[in-house]
């Protein structure tokens, strides 16, 4: 065995491992019939491939896909400022990197739960606007498509923040600079360098972020699986 | 010649240090002034705030007659050329040179980003990126990128600091040329005292963020303000308080008149030169310059140094 296959095994092994066996599993599964009790068995089918095809399960889909999308552009949105902010902080920059890393301390059921005691009708925000007469009736802020959206996009946002600054950090400022130099106004700079030179790196973390978006609304939607669901826990029954 | 760039008493204060302390300085149009010290000597960021990338603390900058200490960099009709080059990347060597131009809504793109490729003789790589330039090549699409925009004045940060040190000696000359050619005015930044003494009309030497001195090659090397300034351009014996060049510091086997006793401790062969160390009776060290011809002397040789008295440099 050459060398550089001895230095690939590591990596082909955990591959194959954790990533090619359970694929496969769950391609072996998907072609079984469901048993009466639960569980999986014979015959094969492809029954559960014509139900993909469904209208209902579609519209599920396509829900999944648009959700996953406009948390994406959200964050991306949110957090390029953000991220550049840090970038150009100087000595403060390792301590607002460790403040984004701050929510992964505490549970994702607890701080999306957290959001559930906010937008609740007797929760934070509706009792402050009764409390001093803006509105009457309460909010209907929780149970609804921006209810999930507004959990998903604060759930992923450090997610956001690190890939972007770890692009801009990468990016020489002398750039900036040279742009402004040659006439360039701020927006312009953004438009012409900076987003064009970060655009790669963006681009993974848009990705990153569309298939969490996707896999925690999905998780939630298809698989029922609560209670780590932002979408069960913020959308409700009627959402899920 | 009216003065296009002049600096009253400008000094930048950051939280931790004073960077530039009360500069003055004035450049006639069309001259190439070189800005030299130490690292940390206030000169790049005297460069910057003339760009525009740091406000003066305190001070104005006039640029052709008009105080722009407080202008954003793309208000100002200076342009510099970085020590990275800070080509961007993603666009050719054309659309590098056309950014500029396209800000300013300039016309006749086409025909003046020619002409400058031309000029920096990179005619033929208008549709390479970046990153198929060589070293000297980015530098001269960085040149080319600024002199576009026929600035009042250009800065140069550094220029020839990332090329290798066989290509720098040319393009040295190249870049001397082509500013006479131009007519206008360089304001360059290094701590490479060789490059200022060939490269500049004038130089400015600067330390711990104050002026030492401006003047010419000659007046900077032969008649030093200070001993620092004697001492960062050119080499330095020192007698006492008494400075003395090691070119002007002559040797001799037989003793002359008015010369000095002195045994010599060491001997380097430089290539061109030998410098040789040598030891006088108030126990100074002595650095003499000779010819590479001139190998008779040897460490232990009792010798004899002489020097003219308008060699001397005496300082207040």
């Amino acid at each position: 065995m050459s060398l550089r296959r001895i230095f690939l095994l590591p990596a082909s092994l955990v591959t194959i491992g954790l990533f090619l066996v359970p694929m496969t599993i769950v391609l072996a599964y998907s072609l079984m019939t469901r048993g009466p009790y639960g569980g999986q068995g014979l015959p094969l089918t492809l029954e559960n491939y014509q139900r993909f095809f469904d209208p209902l399960y579609g519209e599920i889909l396509l829900r999944s896909f648009w959700i996953a999308g406009e948390t994406t552009i959200l964050c991306l949105i949110l957090g390029f400022p953000l991220a550049w902010y840090i970038t150009r902080s100087g000595p403060r920059r390792d301590l607002l990197l460790q403040l984004v890393m701050l929510p992964f301390w505490t549970s994702f059921l607890v701080r999306t739960y957290a959001w559930v005691f906010l937008l609740r009708d007797t929760g934070l925000f509706n009792t402050i606007l009764m409390a001093t007469g803006i509105i009457s009736q309460p909010l209907p802020l929780l149970y609804n498509h921006g209810a999930v959206l507004l959990g998903l996009v604060y759930t992923s946002l450090p997610l956001a923040i690190l890939p972007i600054y770890s692009t801009l950090e990468r990016l020489d400022y002398s750039m900036v600079e040279a742009a402004a130099d040659l006439g360039a106004k701020p927006i312009t700079t953004l438009f012409k360098v900076i987003l064009p030179i970060a655009t790669p790196g963006l681009r993974a973390a848009a990705l990153e972020l569309a298939a969490r978006g996707l896999r925690v609304r999905d998780i939630a939607a298809a698989l029922k699986l609560t209670p780590a669901a932002v979408a069960q826990l913020l959308g409700g029954s009627t959402h899920g | 010649m009216a003065d296009v760039l002049t600096l009253t008493g400008v000094s930048k204060i950051f939280p931790t240090h004073r960077a530039v302390d009360d500069v003055h300085l004035s450049l006639p149009t069309g001259e190439f002034h070189a800005l030299v010290g130490p690292s940390g000597c206030g000169k790049t960021t005297t460069l910057r705030m003339v760009a525009g990338f740091e406000i003066p603390t305190t001070g104005t900058v006039l640029l052709e007659g008009q105080n722009v200490a407080d202008l954003p960099p793309y208000e100002r009709n200076v342009s510099t050329v970085f020590q990275s080059y800070a080509l961007f990347p993603h666009l050719t060597v054309r659309q590098n040179v056309e950014f500029g131009l396209r800000r300013k809504s300039a016309t006749n793109i086409d025909d003046k980003v020619a002409e400058v490729l031309d000029l920096v003789q990179l005619t033929g790589k208008e549709d390479r990126l970046p990153a198929k330039l060589s070293g000297g090549e980015k530098q001269r699409a960085a040149l080319a990128r600024s002199l576009a925009l026929a600035p009042a004045v250009l800065l140069l940060d550094e220029p020839l600091s990332a090329l290798d040190p066989n290509l720098r000696q040319q393009v040295r000359l190249e870049l001397k040329a082509l500013q006479r050619r131009v007519g206008i005015t360089f304001l360059m930044v290094t701590h490479d005292q060789e490059e200022a003494l060939t490269l500049a009309d004038r130089i400015t030497v600067m330390n711990k963020g104050r002026v030492e001195q401006t003047g010419t090659p000659h007046e900077i090397y032969l008649k030093p303000a200070t001993p620092f300034v004697a001492q960062f351009l050119g080499d330095m014996n020192w007698i006492g308080k008494m400075g003395l060049r090691p070119e002007a510091t002559r040797i001799s086997k037989t003793p002359t008149e008015n010369s000095t006793p002195a045994t010599i401790i060491h001997s380097t062969f430089l290539g061109n030169f030998i410098h040789i160390r040598a030891q006088i009776k108030t126990n100074e060290t002595l650095t003499i310059e000779v010819s590479r011809f001139d190998q008779s002397y040897q460490p232990g040789d009792e010798v004899h140094l002489w020097w003219r008295k308008e060699d001397e440099l005496h300082f207040q």
